[in-house]
């Protein structure tokens, strides 16, 4: 009459991370594209215009790569020492580059040889960058220095040496040609103002600044330096607005999302961390296989470039939308389908007598033998599917199941060496998950009871029940110290909670102490179903 | 109960019906079961119960279709009589007296007038002694007859009705016991004994069980307790029987029946699969299996194409020839106790209490029917004896309906439980509640409480369960706190605990802002808004054993009833105890319609009922003696149409109705005069139509019909000849038994012309009556009958009360118009000439 009711297989609740849009939105890139540079890449550069190549600055070169091809389309070689920070100009055409021998070279994009050369710093150049008139170039130099240089003439127009130590980074305001602001290893973030002759304001960052990054609109600064990002509110005169320490080593460059609302930072912890700009809490990260020194984001976030110490630069591109539906159109197109479909999709006319079909209910193979009361074959079932697919919760609830059915015994004996060896297995494998330590515990304790006879007779089994024992005794000293952990933490809130007194009701004549109550302590407990 | 007449106690509904095997129609059409004191008929196809039969003043123990005429129904009853009845239209034929108790009944075709009942051999000193004897039915037109001659056929049978059968064409009989087989041929007068031996690995396993015969062959099967099923051929000869076994049933075997054609054998036991055996081909089998319950009867139609099952869950099925369930009609599920609170489903207006194992039933009792059983545990039922099961424990309803909390649990062990919550929400599409949130182990001990806050206003409402392990915790309903595209589910949102106490009842205040827990002496009152623990509340010695808040206008009233037999009330807003009583209480119980509460009261071994607004102690209403033993549940169920009752003491039973079960499962309710007036007139004027099967005759021919029926509708109002009784003599006698009709022709058109002399005396001539009786036949003028209504309607209700016997029903009435009508038109011709 009633169908067959099937094992349940509970649904035990997800632990780690809650998937928020965030990461869906930043988990949907492909697997990476990695590709081995000739050293450590310190600049990785987005162009401004439509095929959105990026300038990677890795050792003495710099290589152009286009959206898609992982091989370079242009490679810029000139360069007598380690170059630095590749950088295009906002209409894409001339790419601006420092080096370690002090030289500043501009290049046309689609030439070789560089068009102009602005010597005049003492060591390397660290810091290019473009002014939004287009005119004129930025650079800051490990002599504490940063000039102004004019393009067409290629001479330097103003110095600053206002700097105590070497200035590792800068950027230009997009709005205001003579505005531009540069950070050094001396702590400070200054802003200069390329019509008077000193900076118009510095903020003290508190470590070596490594990376800067300006907000589009212009009003909020961020810089990161040592272990710290530290957001600065231009418009109230740098006033430090947040400070945040999520990472654990020195970070090394900051990006910002096409839109503006998520702010990701790159580290020498091999993280890269996204943030809300709204709240400055933790939305995602990213994990990767090296140190990273330089992180790019293609407009509108359509990949992710990273380089790192190890020299390999790894690109992610996000998954086309279309690309998915494709699969599906192909699917749909097989011919096979349409025979599936055939006359099921006819809609009932109103005089119609429908006669329905009995659907045929689908059972897992261990359901079915679970129906036929082949208990140990259903166990064996279960056991094969779930050391195949890595869940033990199917096994474990095919145990549970056999236990409430009373054959749990029947089932687990009269087995062979190695049935028995792949089932103690499965046990040393999962009885100490906290999910599954009651039911198991009771199917070990019946094996114990069943095999105890033959204890001996094989070298295997002696060997993974003395595992066993050795897992056990293991467990029973960490819960051993787990109660003690919690026994500590028990006193210091008692201790830490404030002692309320309750009201005290109109007690009867006669009544005992009982009624002098007090709050007993109370923590909300969360669970999940 | 002398000084409330106008209130009493009456059984409700929730009879057994599978306490007897069930019998099928010859036309299939109707199944016949005994349900408590009446026999219940009902069809075959709608499930519907059709007619009650009542009469019997006690259970009814058996019930078997007359073998000479199968219109007709013997009943037999532990009061100590055998009625014959008419099942179509539910009228008593007769009533035969045999004086002793009787516990089963069989006839055989071969035996006119006579059929066998089982009784108590009385004088012995052994206790229990039950013999088979013959009763001679005898003939005569009094619908109460006193049986005289029994004849003793089988000393020393089992009580058993399964344990007795008749053979082909009735020429013998066999009747197991134990360990013997006696099998009685009526030829001879003689019997033989048939032994097995005892087996003594297993411990008397082989112990009969039941026992059937085949129709066309000498061949008798038994089953037995071990589960298998012998089968007993040429057993005239004493020396010579031989018998094959068939075995497959693990466990007894509780059913034996073979199709009317002797084709097939039929079985059933405790796994619920109805296993099909070919006759003579004993390897193939056919299986029909989870049919939900035990098998304890097998029951097949007289044509073999309808099987039915009665299980041990209070279900009967009925089986299309082995191969599909065409109908299951189901009774209330009454295990040996109701672990859950009886509570009602406030869509439905269903009593809501566990069943079968792992199962919540939802019983409609206005109608009597059970409406659904949800499935709680979800997991194959697993028919074996001694199995630990998972049983529904705890149940809550929020006030809308819209949330049911079930609390399940399974004891493995001694120390292991196993528990499970699980919060359902009911599903408007379809009308069901479909798993929410299942929360897996929600305490370390054993569930004392679950309650949920009744306001009805608040949106999100709270569930708190109270355990053992000395802890009570707060359930809400918690946003969706992920983007999985799956709706809110429920989460702990406080765990409360006070001084290690065990809690014990918990409740909400009627507005949802205060929650009381009982920790034995003392009782907590908790802000539900923040958690905090506003004030305690004790009066020792003696743990608290239930609490709950007053209602409407006694709202800052918190009763409590502890085990030092005291019933006491707080003032909540000066926390002082604002009175308290001496009385054992066992269950206190606020109606959530009124301000009323009932309490229940233990004393010298029987329960008082007294009913009290929470303002004063003194009761609106109490009654003596409800019922031996305690009352263990109890629930107010909102009425249906709100009664007008305007006398004091039965005013709190306007709103809502007090339902009760007693120590012996019995559900019991208070009904009020009133009630039982209005209940009359609504039986007065019920129409019984008669369950026709909609065939395709049916629907070509049922239209015509209807003005037909129409007409009965308009001439039912024809008084009925009161003070007539040689017509009603007349009509309740079987035919057979009467003289025969030209003898009785004259005498009943007297009395039919007497009667009409009688209502000619009330101011109205004789032919304007013969007119109008004309008209109503004719049926297409009814503005006469319709002026002539009320007249006819009191008197008709004079009549009825005056009658005071057997009132008349309805098909009784109708079949008297008929022969009126005839006799008329015939008298008419009579008169003309």
């Amino acid at each position: 009459m009633a169908s067959f009711k099937p094992t349940k297989i509970p649904v035990y609740p997800k632990l780690g991370e809650k998937i928020t849009e965030d990461t869906l939105y930043w988990k949907n890139y492909k697997v990476p594209v990695q590709i081995k540079e000739f050293g450590a890449v310190s600049n990785i550069d987005f162009s401004p215009v439509a095929p959105y190549n990026f300038a990677v600055t890795a050792f003495t070169r710099i290589h152009i790569y286009g959206s898609f091809s992982q091989e370079p389309v242009k490679t810029f070689t000139r360069f007598k020492d380690t170059a630095y920070c590749g950088r295009f100009r906002s209409d894409g055409q001339l790419l601006v580059a420092g080096c370690e021998d002090s030289v500043v070279r501009l290049f046309d994009v689609s030439g070789k040889v560089a068009l102009r050369m602005f010597k005049g710093h003492t060591k390397a150049v660290h810091i290019t960058d473009f002014t939004s008139d287009r005119y004129q170039i930025l650079t800051g130099s490990d002599d504490y220095t940063c000039r102004l240089w004019d393009i067409p003439n290629a001479v330097e127009l103003t110095s600053y040496q206002e700097h105590t130590d070497y200035i590792r980074c800068g950027v230009t305001s997009k709005l205001n040609r003579d505005l531009f602001f540069t950070g050094a290893y001396d702590h400070t973030l200054k802003v200069f103002d390329a019509r008077t002759d000193k900076s118009v304001m510095s903020m003290d960052h508190g470590q070596p600044v490594e990376s800067l990054l300006l907000y589009p609109s212009e009003g909020l600064l961020v810089s990161a330096g040592g272990r710290y990002v530290k957001v600065w509110d231009l418009l109230k005169g740098g006033q430090p607005l947040v400070s945040l320490k999520n990472h654990h080593k020195t970070i090394t460059c900051l990006a910002l999302s096409s839109n503006g609302q998520r702010l990701l930072s790159a580290s020498l912890d091999r993280h890269v961390k996204v943030y809300s700009t709204t709240n400055y809490k933790v939305v995602h990260n990213f994990d990767y296989a090296a140190a990273i020194l330089s992180l790019a984001l293609a407009p509108k976030d359509e990949s992710i470039v990273v380089g790192m110490s190890n020299s390999i630069l790894s690109i992610k591109h996000r998954k086309n939308p279309e690309e998915s539906k494709e699969v599906t159109g192909q699917q749909r197109r097989r011919p096979s389908y349409r025979v599936f479909v055939k006359g099921k999709n006819y809609i009932p006319k109103q005089d119609d007598y429908l006669v329905s079909k009995s659907v045929k209910q689908h059972l897992a193979k261990y359901d079915k033998q679970l129906k036929r009361f082949s208990v140990s074959k259903a166990l064996d079932t279960a056991l094969e599917t779930s050391t195949r697919g890595r869940k033990p919760d199917i096994a474990v609830a095919v145990i549970t199941e056999l236990d409430r059915r009373g054959t749990l015994k029947n089932a687990l004996a009269g087995r062979d060496e190695e049935q028995l060896s792949r089932l103690l297995n499965f046990l040393m494998g999962n009885m100490f998950d906290t999910r599954f330590t009651p039911i198991l515990v009771t199917a070990a304790e019946l094996i114990l009871d069943i095999y105890q006879s033959v204890i001996g007779q094989s070298a295997v089994i002696d060997r993974q029940l003395i595992k066993l024992q050795e897992l056990l005794e293991r467990e029973i000293d960490y819960e051993k110290n787990l109660l003690e952990i919690l026994g500590m933490l028990d006193t210091m809130f008692a201790s830490s909670l404030p002692r309320k007194e309750v009201p005290c009701s109109g007690i009867i004549s006669g009544s005992n102490g009982l009624a002098q109550g007090e709050a007993s302590t109370s923590r909300p407990q969360l669970q999940v179903t | 109960m002398v000084e409330h007449r106008d209130v009493r106690v009456v059984y409700r509904g929730g009879s057994r019906i599978n306490f007897r095997e069930p019998v099928i129609s010859n036309d299939s059409r109707f199944l016949l079961c005994a349900a408590g004191e009446f026999v219940k008929v009902f069809s075959t196809v709608t499930e519907e119960c059709v007619h009650e039969l009542r009469g019997h003043t006690d259970q009814v123990t058996g019930v078997l279709l007359r073998p000479s005429n199968h219109l007709q129904v013997y009943s037999c009853s532990a009061d100590g009589t055998i009625r014959l009845w008419d099942f179509t239209d539910g009228i008593l034929i007769k009533t035969y007296v045999v004086g002793y108790p009787i516990f089963s009944i069989y006839a055989s075709p071969n035996h006119n007038d006579v059929v066998f009942v089982v009784t108590c051999v009385q004088n012995d000193k052994r206790a229990e002694m039950f013999q088979l004897v013959a009763v001679r039915l005898p003939r005569c037109a009094d619908q109460r007859v006193d049986v005289p001659d029994l004849s003793a056929v089988l000393s020393d049978v089992s009580s058993n009705p399964a344990a007795v059968a008749f053979g082909r064409a009735g020429g013998f009989l066999a009747s197991v016991k134990g360990l013997q087989m006696e099998i009685y041929f009526f030829k001879t007068s003689k019997s033989s004994r048939f032994f097995l031996k005892e087996d003594n690995k297993k411990g008397g396993r082989n112990t009969f069980t039941c026992v059937a015969c085949h129709p066309k062959d000498d061949c008798v099967a038994t089953g037995h307790e071990d589960g298998k099923i012998r089968l007993w051929r040429n057993f005239n000869h004493k020396k010579e029987y031989t018998y094959s076994i068939l075995h497959w049933h693990h466990s007894a075997v509780s059913a034996v029946r073979f199709t009317p054609e002797g084709t097939n054998l039929l079985s059933g036991g405790v796994e619920s699969v109805l296993v099909q055996w070919r006759y003579n081909q004993e390897s193939q089998k056919d299986f029909l299996p989870r049919l939900g319950a035990a098998i304890t009867h097998l029951a097949v139609s007289p044509d073999g194409a309808l099987f039915c099952t009665s299980h041990s869950d209070n279900k009967i099925t009925i089986i299309q020839s082995c191969v599909r369930v065409s109908a299951v009609i189901q009774g209330l599920v009454k295990g040996e106790n109701v672990r859950t609170d009886l509570m009602v489903d406030p869509r439905s207006k269903a009593l809501v209490l566990n069943g079968k194992p792992g199962h919540l039933q939802f019983y409609s009792l206005q109608r009597d029917k059970l409406l659904f059983n949800l499935d709680v545990v979800q997991q194959e039922f697993i028919h074996q004896s001694g199995l630990e099961q998972f049983q529904v424990v705890r149940a809550a309803l929020d006030a809308s309906g819209s949330w049911l909390a079930t609390v399940e649990e399974r004891k493995r062990d001694a120390a292991d439980l196993e528990l499970n919550l699980k919060l359902w929400r009911f599903d408007e599409q379809t009308q069901s509640f479909e798993l929410n949130t299942t929360v897996a182990a929600p305490h370390e001990a054993r569930i004392t409480a679950a309650c949920f806050d009744q306001a009805a206003s608040s949106r999100t409402s709270t569930l708190v369960t109270s355990s053992r392990d000395g802890r009570f915790k707060a359930w809400r309903l918690a946003a969706p706190a992920h983007t999985d595209g799956d709706g809110p589910s429920w989460s702990c949102d406080f765990v409360g605990a006070y001084h290690g106490l065990v809690p014990g009842r918990c409740c909400f205040s009627a507005d949802g802002s205060l929650l009381a827990v009982a920790f034995r002496e003392v009782a907590t009152v908790w802000s539900a808004a923040s958690w905090e623990l506003l004030t305690t509340l004790s009066q020792p010695p003696g743990d608290i054993r239930d609490l709950c808040f007053g209602r409407m206008s006694g709202s800052k009233y918190l009763l409590g009833t502890n085990e030092n037999k005291m019933l006491l009330c707080w003032n909540l807003l000066s926390c002082s105890l604002e009175w308290s009583t001496s009385m054992d209480v066992r269950l206190l119980l606020p109606d959530p319609l009124s301000e009323n509460m009932a309490a229940f009261c233990f004393q010298d071994g029987s329960t008082d009922l007294f009913v009290f607004g929470p303002g004063e102690p003194r009761p609106l209403f109490s009654q003596k003696a409800v019922c031996s033993g305690s009352v263990t549940r109890a629930v107010f169920a909102p009425r249906e149409a709100e009664l007008e009752s305007c006398e004091e003491s039965s005013q709190w039973l306007n709103r809502s109705q007090l339902y009760f079960l007693t120590q012996f499962m019995d559900l019991l309710t208070f009904s009020t005069r009133a009630e039982e007036e209005k209940l009359m007139a609504a039986n007065k004027q019920l129409v019984i139509d008669d369950a026709v099967a909609m065939t395709p005759f049916h629907l070509l021919l049922g239209k015509h019909r209807r003005p037909e029926a129409a007409s009965g509708l308009s001439a039912e109002r024809t008084p009925p000849p009161h003070g007539s009784p040689a017509i009603k003599e007349l009509l309740q006698a079987p035919a057979h038994v009467l003289p025969a009709a030209s003898f009785l022709c004259s005498a009943f058109v007297k009395s039919l012309l007497v009667s009409a002399a009688g209502s000619s005396e009330e101011s109205r001539p004789p032919e304007e009556e013969t007119e109008s009786e004309k008209e109503e036949e004719e049926s297409d003028e009814e503005t006469r009958t319709r002026i002539s209504r009320p007249d006819q309607e009191s008197r008709g209700a004079r009549g009825g009360r005056e009658a005071g016997g057997p009132a008349l029903t309805k098909a009784q009435l109708r079949e008297l118009r008929r022969i009126r009508k005839l006799d008329l038109g015939w008298l008419a011709g009579l008169m003309e000439p």
